[in-house]
């Protein structure tokens, strides 16, 4: 598993990279009550802002964290936004990258350098 | 966040997970381990305890007679405050010149003095305002010896009776003076969140045990600001700074209940409070703009500062917004041109340069439940 300074997680699927937020950023945001995902088959810049969440505080936005093309969303947040809260590392997955080259993953954090962050 | 002031509770807000924000000058607990969502839906469903002490009390105590002291303290407001029968309290707004409200307030009768409650951001203005208007009959008496607490909900009255059994006769506006073991209580049975309950105002000695003994009741939970924001806002209740502000008038807020027929044109004391010109007017022809319900389409909130459409024309701002864990769906409140405010009028709010479909709704979206 890596990580963003956006405190996204991106884990590797077979040639897929799915990203979701940490457990730290779903408690950051309190309660969410709305999840607004990508079209699939969608071309991203990384930085491009993909998804809107919103909790009973504050909207937020989740960046693509690299470039390539969004293959798949998960369309449970939608009904269900409390999945974020409930599970942000496993069921509350946002959405599913394709790259040309995964390496590109290589240059973000991994779990200790994440809770370093974190503090 | 040395500047910050500490409420008297603040340790007691810390031991119970609290995590505490900047909030009107004071370090303020917004939410507990409960979460704001579950927080308000246990007001709703049982009674929170919300730390309110950074509000402003005064004591607005008579040099001569209570008369001539409610009449002058009338004279700041649109209000009925002569009227006003002993332990009572009553809804009051400051106004402005200009018709606009300086502050929303309560005020209570009790018997040969006056008792206010105003807002944090406003009290240190609003204390001035009132020495500056009152002093001929009145001395104005900053009580900074207290704390006040807010229990809310559907048990308030089962368990704040445990304490103090007075409280059970009392009806939504009542105020009593009550001795009890945490010092003498100043109970209003009154809140912001739509829920029958309590304000209390307890001396700082006995607050903390007061507290306690809520809290360890099952039914009472410490609720913060976060759930006390979506709880007023699900009760159609003005925050002032964003529904309210020296800019809207009463009228134009939908506050026309607080404007008792006494200072209406043809009342016993018409008029005679600051900006009685517009306001008078309004109430006689209507306001240009008001305050309305909105309810947006699907589960996206729309919040403060979304504007909002009719067709391509602008015609109007939403002031308060967000999700309404009761109502299960995104509410807001705002202000729309007067021929765009019947309920049922369907609008359109610009979110992140979408317009979305939002329509004016009735208020409150919660239905209230206070005990008349």
């Amino acid at each position: 598993m890596k990580y963003t300074k956006e405190h996204e997680w991106l884990r590797v699927e077979g040639d897929l990279v799915v990203v979701g937020i940490t457990e730290h950023a779903a408690e950051a945001l309190g309660d969410v009550v709305f999840v607004e995902l990508p079209e699939p088959e969608t071309q991203v810049g990384a930085g491009d802002e993909v998804c809107v969440i919103e909790s009973v505080k504050a909207a937020s936005d989740i960046l693509a964290p690299v470039e390539g093309e969004i293959v798949a969303v998960n369309e449970k947040l939608a009904d269900n936004p409390g999945l974020v809260n409930e599970d942000p590392l496993g069921e509350a997955w946002f959405f599913k990258m394709k790259l040309d080259d995964l390496s590109v993953l290589d240059d973000f954090m991994d779990e200790d350098e994440y809770k370093e962050l974190i503090g | 966040m040395s500047d910050l002031l500490r409420l008297g509770l603040n340790d007691l807000h810390e031991e119970l997970g609290g995590k505490m924000v900047p909030f009107a000058g004071y370090s303020m607990p917004v939410q507990y381990p409960m979460g704001v969502l579950k927080e308000h839906l246990h007001t709703r469903a049982a009674a929170g305890l919300f730390d309110v002490s950074h509000m402003g009390q005064v004591i607005l105590r008579p040099k001569g007679s209570y008369e001539a002291t409610a009449l002058d303290f009338e004279r700041l407001m649109p209000v009925d405050v002569a009227g006003l029968a002993e332990g009572r309290q009553r809804y009051g707004l400051f106004t402005n010149d200009a018709g606009g409200i300086l502050d929303d307030l309560m005020f209570a009768n009790r018997g040969d003095h006056l008792f206010v409650v105003v807002n944090a951001a406003c009290k240190a203005a609003d204390i001035a305002h009132m020495q500056a208007h009152l002093s001929g009959t009145t001395e104005v008496l900053p009580v900074t010896d207290r704390a006040l607490l807010a229990l809310q909900g559907p048990a308030a009255e089962a368990a704040l009776a445990r304490l103090v059994p007075q409280v059970a006769a009392m009806r939504f506006m009542d105020v009593a003076q009550v001795p009890t073991v945490f010092g003498e209580l100043w109970i209003s049975r009154s809140g912001y969140t739509g829920e029958d309950g309590y304000e209390i105002s307890v001396p700082d000695g006995g607050a903390e045990g007061l507290a306690r003994a809520l809290l360890a009741m099952a039914e009472v939970a410490p609720i913060g600001l976060g759930a006390r924001d979506s709880l007023r806002l699900e009760a159609g209740l003005c925050l002032y700074g964003h529904d309210i502000d020296e800019t809207t008038s009463p009228v134009e807020a939908g506050l026309t209940w607080a404007i008792q027929k006494a200072r209406r044109a043809g009342g016993a004391r018409e008029g005679g409070f600051p900006g009685s010109a517009r306001i008078l007017r309004e109430l006689a022809e209507g306001p240009a703009r008001r305050r309305v319900g909105l309810r947006p389409e699907g589960r996206a909130p729309m919040r403060e500062g979304v504007e909002l459409y009719a067709g391509e024309t602008a015609v109007g701002r939403i002031t308060s917004g967000g999700f309404g864990p009761s109502v299960e769906a995104p509410v807001a409140m705002g202000y729309v041109a007067a021929d765009h405010a019947a309920t049922g009028t369907a609008l359109a709010g610009e979110l992140r340069g979408k317009r979305q479909p939002v329509t004016v709704a009735d208020m409150p979206f919660q239905p209230t439940t206070y005990k008349r």
